[in-house]
């Protein structure tokens, strides 16, 4: 990498960056803290690419206008932090209903309520499971470097548009705030097909188009629901993102994700250098989870030890994706506090059995 | 044989499923009569929201997105910076706009996007079944007022051209019924100027239209016409009540 | 190499400018580099410390429990940060503020300067900053001292490069004494 290319940058503010760079014209949002570099960047640099920011009067009315613009086929995002997350979940549910392609930055703050606006992993289950109403999912993208956190972005809007899903980055103040040197490659494509049957541009000279989440004639809601799980089906089948390390003659895999998985790799580190065969899994994509990849290692007879920032939530998926769910031990710090890489060495160290 | 009354082109003409005095067909005209005499059918883009009124889609001959309750005017606004040579008009009730909606209509207001709102108030829920609204009357008994509104526990129908019209950002701010011919005539200009407004790049216009609801309101279109003009039009007074400058196109 | 190092002090005293100038000079010695800022919802006032990873290879961890080296400005950063400070790490310490006799622990490469009074002879108070980092990099040559000069052209805002010169000259003061 040629040093004199990069620009040296906040996670936020990489995000951001990404995002116009990936053709991204519209931004609504919403101020809140740990976020709030990613809208100011926003309404300082769209006007310099003919783009729009919008400062919305809540939440709720960011992700709506997000919908609005989403039917007609721009890139367009929004970003927040846990609260803010809350409310836009009834939106995140429409526009899975609706099919729309968007991106949503959550970089997460701790909970619950107004909680704290450090790091924290606490909005796993709320990012992968759900939130809002419906069997529905979001494609979520956990980065955990500065460059990474630019590279999702991009493949973010891509995601969202291959599959007609909003696709949610989970990062947290950590990610927000870290500056490091980033290489801020354009990508070739940075706009969806304008040719797509859906989109919502007035009716000149064909049949009028509809975006709708109701479906209340005989059967429709079954067929719309099952047209939307063949699309999670074919999206784990095809764009699951993980990263494997020392997995190979592991005795131990710490399975971990964002800010974790990086304070991870150098607890691991310090582990080999003690002899400890150690080894990392670090999901890319929460969802799709990287079941197949943790059921294959788990079958080395490797123990696992998931670390979270929170009190156990993607533990549950591991556990499901292990051959032997008593393989699967637990590290977790709930929101208020980061952990340093000694403190997940000495839980290594602990669960270590040669 | 010389034809003087047709469906506009803006309609799909398929039947309308409202009720027997609803005055939702009426409306809906009325929207679609404004549309084609602009010539805006192909580039008008519609928010549909939630109530009696989200099958929009299937009587506007236009692109439809269907808005969460509530939330049409912020949808309209992120169409409407994307698309901002289309024309983009939201058609809410009384429960979506001034009560779940009340915020998003407000900002969208005080902006002055340049959208056009078409509010019917009923004074009552439809679609779920007769609920009290925020626009329903004092003393008026609905499924969830059953012994009938009570300021003392429900506060007051809400008046909201008056709110919005007390705003900087609207163009246009205007209360209409269609009770009765000579109202429907008023309530065709207005709503017509209200699009004007939008070709015009004039900013956010509003019109509210007093409706009947004879079915919720357990009466039949004769009395429920009637209730319009005995007792909504009393406390809700028709007229325009802002108005920024605009060309009289009648 | 691996390199890191906590910064820290009253809001005010600039630990973030020369944490930010540190990561500038590694930069343009082709480094890699992460700068995580502690983050708290004070605007003004406060206390503020940052964390500089500086290594050849790819960085894991940006969060440093046990720092290679402090920079500390102020009392209650001493007390905070010195437990963590690795057996034999280099501690800059600012004893305008914090008599050296503080400091609890003999197995450090202490270097106690009094950088409130050796900035007042450059020009400036507000230059303490700038002599603790002269005298960091000198002592430990975690970048070269003439790359964290030249940085300063990217870590000032344009509107204050016309203080580079004076930067510079207490950046070379801190660097003299070690």
């Amino acid at each position: 990498m040629s040093a004199a290319k990069k620009v040296f940058l906040k996670g936020n503010e990489a995000i951001a960056m990404a995002a116009i760079n990936a053709g991204c014209r519209y931004y609504f949002g919403y101020p809140i803290t740990p976020q709030n570099d990613i809208p100011e960047y926003m309404a300082r640099h769209l006007p310099e690419v003919g783009g729009e920011f919008l400062q919305a009067e809540s939440e709720i009315a960011s992700i709506n206008m997000l919908l609005g613009a989403a039917a007609t086929g721009v890139r367009v995002m929004t970003s927040s932090s846990g609260p803010g997350i809350s409310l836009m979940q009834e939106g995140f549910s429409y526009l899975a209903g609706n099919e729309l392609p968007a991106l949503v930055v959550n970089m997460s703050r701790q909970g619950p309520g107004l909680g704290g606006i450090n790091a924290t992993q606490g909005d796993y289950f709320q990012a992968v499971k759900g939130g809002g109403h419906g069997d529905y999912h979001l494609i979520v993208l956990a980065p955990h470097t500065g460059q990474e956190l630019y590279d999702l972005t991009i493949k973010g809007f891509e995601l969202a548009e291959k599959y007609r899903c909003l696709t949610m980055l989970l990062g947290d103040a950590i990610l927000g705030q870290i500056k490091e040197p980033i290489d801020p490659w354009k990508p070739e494509k940075t706009a969806g097909d304008p040719d797509r049957e859906w989109l919502i541009t007035g009716a000149r000279g064909r049949q009028p188009r509809l975006i709708k989440s109701l479906y209340l004639a005989d059967g429709e809601m079954e067929k719309h629901n099952w047209r939307l799980q063949e699309k999670y089906r074919r999206l784990a089948a095809e764009d699951v993102m993980v990263e494997t390390r020392h997995t190979d003659d592991a005795r131990l895999v710490v399975v971990a994700f964002g800010s974790m998985a990086r304070i991870a790799k150098t607890s691991i580190e310090q582990a080999r250098a003690k002899g400890l065969r150690v080894g990392l899994i670090r999901p890319i994509t929460l969802y799709p989870f990287p079941t197949a990849t943790i059921g294959e290692i788990s079958r080395q007879g490797a123990r696992f030890l998931t670390c979270e920032m929170n009190t156990g939530q993607m533990v549950e998926d591991v556990r499901l994706a292990v051959e032997n769910p008593g393989q699967v031990e637990f590290y977790g710090r709930p929101g208020g506090s980061v952990p340093t890489p000694e403190e997940i060495l000495a839980r290594i160290e602990e669960t270590y059995q040669d | 044989m010389k034809q003087i009354f047709a469906r506009p082109a803006s309609l799909t003409g398929k039947n309308f499923h409202f009720c027997p005095g609803c005055h939702h067909g009426i409306v809906h005209r009325l929207v679609a009569e404004a549309i084609d005499y602009f010539d805006l059918r192909e580039r008008t883009v519609g928010i549909a929201s939630v109530g009696c009124s989200v099958f929009l889609y299937d009587y506007f001959a236009i692109d439809v997105i269907e808005a969460p309750h509530g939330r049409a005017a912020a949808v309209a606004t992120g169409t409407k910076r994307v698309l901002d040579d289309r024309i983009v008009f939201t058609y809410q009730g009384d429960g979506d706009l001034a009560a779940i909606g009340t915020a998003e209509i407000i900002h969208a207001a005080n902006r002055g996007e340049n959208i056009t709102v078409i509010f019917v108030n009923n004074s009552i829920y439809g679609m779920t079944g007769g609920q009290m609204a925020p626009t329903t009357m004092l003393g008026q008994q609905s499924t969830t007022s059953p012994y009938g509104r009570d300021c003392q526990r429900d506060g007051y129908p809400i008046k909201m051209a008056e709110m919005l019209a007390a705003l900087e950002g609207p163009s246009l701010v205007a209360r209409v019924a269609v009770d009765r011919p000579p109202n429907v005539k008023k309530a065709r200009k207005v709503i017509r100027q209200a699009f004007q407004m939008q070709v015009e790049n004039k900013g956010f216009s509003f019109v509210e239209v007093l409706s009947a609801c004879p079915t919720n309101w357990g009466l039949n279109p004769q009395q429920a016409v009637k209730r319009v003009a005995e007792e909504m039009i009393p406390y809700f007074p028709l007229g325009v009540l802002k108005q920024k400058d605009v060309v009289d196109v009648l | 190499m691996y390199y890191d190092v906590i910064m820290a002090g009253f809001g005010g005293q600039g630990v973030m400018l020369i944490g930010n100038l540190l990561a500038y000079a590694a930069i343009r010695e082709g480094k890699n580099v992460t700068y995580l800022p502690s983050y708290g919802v004070e605007m003004r006032g406060g206390t503020a410390n940052c964390s500089v990873v500086v290594a050849d290879e790819e960085i894991g961890s940006p969060v440093v429990g046990r720092p290679g080296s402090l920079i500390i400005m102020n009392r209650p950063s001493l007390v905070k940060f010195e437990p963590r400070l690795q057996p034999g790490g280099v501690l800059v310490l600012n004893s305008s503020l914090v008599p050296a006799a503080e400091c609890q622990r003999d197995d450090l490469d202490l270097v106690a300067l009094p950088l409130n009074d050796l900035a007042r002879e450059v020009g400036n108070d507000k230059l303490a900053n700038m002599v603790a980092l002269g005298a960091l990099v000198a002592k430990t040559g975690i970048v070269a001292l003439e790359a964290a000069k030249d940085a300063l052209e990217d870590a000032l805002n344009p509107k204050y490069h016309r203080m580079i010169p004076i930067n510079q000259q207490a950046m070379d003061k801190g660097a003299a004494l070690v």
